[in-house]
């Protein structure tokens, strides 16, 4: 199969491609850019006139649900949703059920996401066993079954005595730790921003302390024991400054931020909006300033989609008691084009953010286009507006903070190792 | 800016919370309230402004004190009122609250109360009631119990009509206390000019100070030349352990003693919104001192009740007009 995307303009941020290129495509692969390779005849042309060609999106957080939570979303449906959303590289959390602590349900995961070919599904294993913090997993039989990481999802090991050893059996082998940084004691039923907002809420808050008292912590186990770190959906300014000391004093350290959070706070909670009980909390508007600042400066590193499809009875609850999370994969792009545009940054920062940074994280090959590269590739409209509604998602989960509001930005063509799985 | 207890018209249509209630409404709920203290002292004690309607009492966290005045203000407008305690049924079966909701509407329930232990569970019943339902927050989690902090500003008004000129002081537990919400709200909307929370720092919410309170963590200072002050509740549970390490220590420091309150004005109110803890939060001779209006609250309770049962079912701004002598 050979394509031919022509007219489009080529934004390649590893590559420093940013100019109108014509992309070309054979088994697989690009075989070329600007130029036709010598002899090639496209079976297909797209036409991506007025259009971004984009290497296809790595997102560092989704979840898909399966194993164990069907009813919430499939593995088919999310990974749908993924193509709809552009993105053709994810990295998935082992909180699922059962944990992913095991080479078997790792191996059983990758075999049933190839299957479906619509994306690249990455997992991060279980830093410890049930990820209750106490016994380590078989990390190498993990990495060895198809993970490219290891994570506690949304726990926190308690016992620094495990997470010091955690992080040198990791460093070991030359594993990234991902972790989203969070004081257990501190956040304890916590669901929202320790502030104005939830004293008047009534809501039980989680201080800006619990992330910075925990990424303090991570910080200096992963300085002593050289480990690779990464720093999950960070959500305090402070969290932002103790990342860019350390990456001065050349701790091994990445970051992301969540769509949402580059864009929400506690104020979008409104009335007890269930759609915005998030993990992490939304924060303050100061928080958010310095997550949208820390991006742009390079502090932090990627743009993730956190999606977590969420059934609409577990929200359909009181506040407090309703599920956290979000349907995010579809929101990426016209979340991380909103970001961009509110700090006049431009189109290629954006989409490094979401392609060839989260790639280098991952340490996989995708998230740019040079010739020989896979050719997972999202073609978008950076202009074209659409409205979020629930008929509109792929993803079983229609919980979103943003229903009902108009995004700008909609892929067009999503391809997956050369061949096209979603079109609009 | 939108507020899900008004219609279109600016009208109550659910009381929730007090926070965002313009005076108008606050001060119309306590004058109509006027008019209804007055019935509970004739043979007589009902009024049929509420007559044909069902008052729903949904109680998902148990209650004896509010549930009873609620049903008493509502008896006493003639309505017809049934009792739900959800906490021992239905969602111990794993029944939802909508589930429990949507039940009674097939009842055709008119207004509901409800109480529930998370905060926001009345804005959530309120989302998804057919219009003709009127819903009354009689208390979600921390976060506010209306019809409490309208009538302990009812009995301050009643003791110290100059609003415009007051201080006043909360004692206690504010971080747990829906109740400590609704009178800061309720307070400062009215126009009181010092609303002072005097707690040690365990026991305050972040940022408590951006509703509008000055903050004190001492007796002597705090107390010092206000006119009422108000008690909070300490639970039990909260007596020992990371909170505060003793009831006896918290009782030194910021219980309420005959000796403390000689810091406030000499003609100072004190008010407790119950059950009390004596000899932890207040000393019984405080309680059942002269200063004390903690009784006289209990009463003006139901008939703040019936007030806004009456205007949240009739539109009614007065209820003189059919409640007779008042």
């Amino acid at each position: 199969m050979k394509i031919h995307i022509k007219n489009g303009h080529l934004i390649d941020p590893k590559n420093n491609i940013d100019a109108k290129q014509d992309v070309y495509i054979a088994a697989g692969k690009v075989a070329g850019i600007g130029n036709a390779p010598d002899g090639f005849v496209a079976n297909q042309t797209i036409d991506a006139a007025g259009l971004i060609v984009a290497p296809g999106f790595v997102d560092l957080s989704a979840r898909l649900r399966e194993p164990g939570s069907e009813y919430k979303a499939t593995l088919r449906s999310e990974l749908q949703a993924a193509a709809a959303g552009g993105v053709t590289s994810l990295a998935c959390p082992p909180d699922t059920d059962p944990v992913l602590d095991e080479p078997g349900l790792v191996e059983m995961l990758k075999h049933r996401a190839k299957q479906l070919n619509l994306a690249h599904v990455y997992p991060l294993g279980a830093l410890t066993r049930q990820l209750a913090g106490k016994l380590l997993t078989e990390m190498c039989e993990l990495t060895e079954a198809g993970c490219v990481g290891f994570s506690q999802a949304d726990t926190s090991i308690t016992d620094t005595q495990v997470l010091w050893r955690a992080f040198e059996y990791a460093a070991t082998f030359g594993y990234t730790i991902f972790l989203r940084a969070e004081d257990h004691y501190l956040a304890q039923n916590g669901v929202a921003h320790d502030g104005e907002i939830a004293s008047r809420l009534g809501l039980k808050g989680i201080p800006a302390a619990a992330e910075s008292l925990a990424i303090a912590s991570i910080l200096r186990i992963a300085h002593e024991t050289k480990t690779r770190v990464h720093l999950c959906r960070l959500s305090t300014a402070e969290g932002v400054d103790l990342l860019r000391q350390a990456k001065k004093q050349g701790i091994q350290v990445t970051a992301d931020v969540s769509a949402q959070h580059c864009h929400l706070t506690d104020h979008d909670i409104g009335f007890f909006n269930a759609h915005a009980n998030l993990k992490p909390p939304l924060r303050s508007s100061r928080d958010k300033n310095a997550l949208c600042q820390g991006l742009k400066d390079g502090t932090i590193d990627a743009i993730c989609s956190d999606h977590t499809p969420v059934d609409d009875d577990a929200k359909l609850l009181p506040f407090a008691e309703a599920e956290a999370g979000a349907t995010g994969l579809e929101l990426l792009l016209p979340l991380t084009l909103k970001w961009a545009a509110d700090q006049k940054t431009s189109l290629s920062e954006a989409v490094a953010k979401i392609t060839c940074h989260p790639a280098s994280i991952l340490g996989i090959a995708s998230g740019h286009l040079g010739v020989n590269a896979d050719a997972d590739i999202a073609i978008f409209n950076p202009q074209q507006e659409w409205k979020v509604s629930a008929s509109q998602l792929k993803s079983q989960g229609k919980n979103t903070p943003f229903l009902g509001l108009t995004m700008l930005g909609k892929v067009r063509y999503t391809l997956l190792h050369g061949q096209v799985t979603y079109q609009a | 800016m939108y507020n899900p207890q008004l219609d279109a018209d600016g009208k109550l249509k659910h009381l929730l919370t007090i926070e965002g209630l313009p005076k108008k409404i606050l001060t119309q709920i306590l004058d109509t309230a006027e008019t209804f203290v007055g019935v509970a002292e004739r043979d007589i004690k009902k009024v049929p402004l509420l007559r044909g309607k069902t008052v729903c009492n949904i109680f998902f966290e148990n209650s004896t004190r509010t549930r009873t005045t609620f049903e008493i203000a509502a008896k006493r407008l003639s309505a017809d009122v049934i009792n739900l305690n959800v906490g021992t049924s239905s969602q111990s079966k794993g029944e939802t609250i909508l589930d429990t909701v949507d039940n009674l509407i097939a009842m055709h329930a008119d207004m509901f109360v409800v109480r529930h232990g998370q905060s926001g569970a009345a804005h959530f019943i309120a989302q998804h009631v057919p219009d003709n339902i009127s819903v009354i927050n009689a208390g979600d989690g921390r976060h506010a119990h209306p019809t409490q902090g309208l009538l302990d500003v009812f009995t301050v008004r009643r003791y110290k009509p100059e609003m415009h000129n007051l201080r006043v002081a909360l004692v206690g537990d504010v971080l747990h206390s829906r109740v400590a919400r609704s009178e800061i709200h309720a307070l400062t909307t009215l126009g009181v000019p010092e609303v002072r929370v005097i707690a040690p720092k365990t026991l305050l919410p972040a940022g408590v100070e951006k509703l509008g309170v000055q903050v004190f963590h001492d007796m002597k200072a705090g107390l010092r030349d206000v006119d009422v002050i108000m008690m909070l509740r300490l639970q039990n549970e909260r007596m020992s352990g990371a909170l505060l390490p003793s009831a006896q220590e918290y009782f030194k420091t910021f219980g309420l003693t005959q000796e403390k309150l000689e810091f406030a004005k000499p003609d100072a109110i004190v008010m407790h919104p119950g059950p009390m803890n004596r000899g932890v939060e207040i000393d019984s001779s405080v309680a059942d001192g002269h200063q004390s209006v903690i009784l006289p609250q209990v009463t003006f309770g139901i008939a703040v009740r019936m007030a806004v049962m009456a205007i949240l079912a009739g539109g009614q701004s007065s209820g003189g007009s059919t409640g007779g002598s008042a």
